[in-house]
């Protein structure tokens, strides 16, 4: 099954609500980015590849599960294009497909220890399945 | 002065002392908390998808129940805080969010931003004011070198969120200075500790937690404060290369305050 036979720009631009074409690609959601090591793709890569309708390549990486929803690249944006919502509607427009869960339930107990709190467990599985 | 009282599902658990001491606070300052009946979890995360709804509405619930009562709706956690923050602005400002949310619900009457949602941390500020809470101390907790921890979710976005300044904050500062410590600035206090991505790839908690700790350790802090239970456990479970105590704010305004009598 391919992920992607469905899932156009306009999807992408529906869902998040958000506009690429303000983004001048100064790189500064990039530069405050806490999880920038860990990405194939950057933000300000993740907004003109959305741009320019390569979602399936987004889709497929493991990119999208590496954002840790911080908000400082949405703060910082001096053009308020909000990057980490078209990360958001990228990865859901993965996870909203069926099979598609990046984590389940059944994964959680060998994740747990003593002190890990259930906002960790809630936020981990709103982000990463449906 | 009396709030609805929205705790959530950590205090319930992993985070007790977090409400504890908040309820014993408040109840020393003359704050009356009354905690929501039948309240649902929130979801923790807010979900930023234009078309997302049922996901929102646990925090409409709790929202509406607070406007029922026609008071504000107080919340201590600080993704809690996050979400119902947000979800409110959605409800006030989006059209098609309330729409949608108010067809699920069927309230008795539609729900649209009423209520106001404020953080502890805002109601000593706002509310009850750090000269007044100052004047209330009777531990000062003199000498003690305390770094405030913001992390994201109660600063970020700034335009919704409205807490503070999201690149100078001050508030716990304040709150530090008014129980009587001296607050610890630091450069990472206001950068995430890696979140849920924990149980994701613990390596990049533990490579945020090690640089905030440096941070702070490095400016001369001998305690972190911070107001969001999975901050605490990123920050106690995930260092590597410091070990900093790090306690909820709570915690230290009961102290000062004199309610803190043996395990909450």
């Amino acid at each position: 099954m391919s992920l992607t036979n469905e899932v156009t720009r306009e999807d992408i631009l529906r869902i998040s609500g958000v506009n690429p074409r303000k983004c001048m690609q100064c790189g500064k959601c990039s530069g405050t980015c806490p999880s920038y090591d860990e990405m194939e793709y950057h933000p300000h890569q993740f907004v003109a590849m959305v741009r320019k309708g390569q979602i399936e390549k987004l889709m497929a990486s493991k990119s999208i599960y590496r954002c840790l929803s911080c908000f400082a690249c949405v703060e910082r944006c001096p053009r308020n294009v909000e990057p980490a919502k078209l990360i958001e509607a990228v990865r859901l427009a993965v996870i909203r497909q069926q099979g598609q869960d990046h984590m389940t339930a059944g994964d959680i107990p060998e994740k747990l220890d003593e002190k890990l709190p259930q906002q960790a467990i809630v936020s981990a599985l709103r982000k990463y399945r449906k | 002065m009396k709030f609805s009282y929205y705790p959530g599902c950590t205090l319930k658990t992993k985070a007790k002392e977090l409400d504890a001491y908040g309820r014993l606070s408040a109840a020393k300052l003359g704050v009356e908390l009354e905690e929501i009946e039948n309240w649902q979890c929130c979801g923790a995360v807010y979900p930023q998808a234009e078309d997302e709804i049922a996901t929102k509405l646990s925090a409409v619930r709790a929202l509406d129940a607070a406007k029922q009562k026609n008071q504000e709706l107080l919340t201590l956690c600080s993704a809690c805080h996050h979400v119902l923050k947000r979800v409110n602005n959605d409800m006030a400002t989006s059209e098609y969010i309330r729409l949608r949310a108010n067809n699920y619900l069927k309230l008795d009457a539609p729900y649209a931003g009423e209520t106001h949602v404020i953080h502890y941390l805002e109601m000593l500020r706002d509310r009850v004011g750090f000269d007044n809470l100052k004047k209330a101390v009777v531990n000062p907790l003199k000498g003690r070198k305390i770094a405030a921890y913001y992390g994201c979710l109660l600063l970020r976005p700034s335009k919704v969120m409205a807490f503070d300044d999201p690149e100078n904050p001050t508030i716990i500062e304040d709150f530090i200075k008014a129980i009587g410590a001296m607050p610890v600035k630091y450069s990472l206090r206001n950068e995430c500790c890696g979140g849920y991505i924990a149980l994701e790839d613990r390596a990049a908690a533990q490579k945020r937690v090690d640089a905030i700790l440096e941070s702070a350790q490095s400016a001369g802090a001998e305690t972190i404060v911070t107001a969001c239970p999975l901050c605490m456990y990123n920050l106690d479970a995930n260092a590597t290369k410091h070990a900093v105590p790090v306690k909820y704010f709570t915690e230290l305004l009961a102290e000062a305050l004199g309610v803190k009598e043996g395990d909450a």
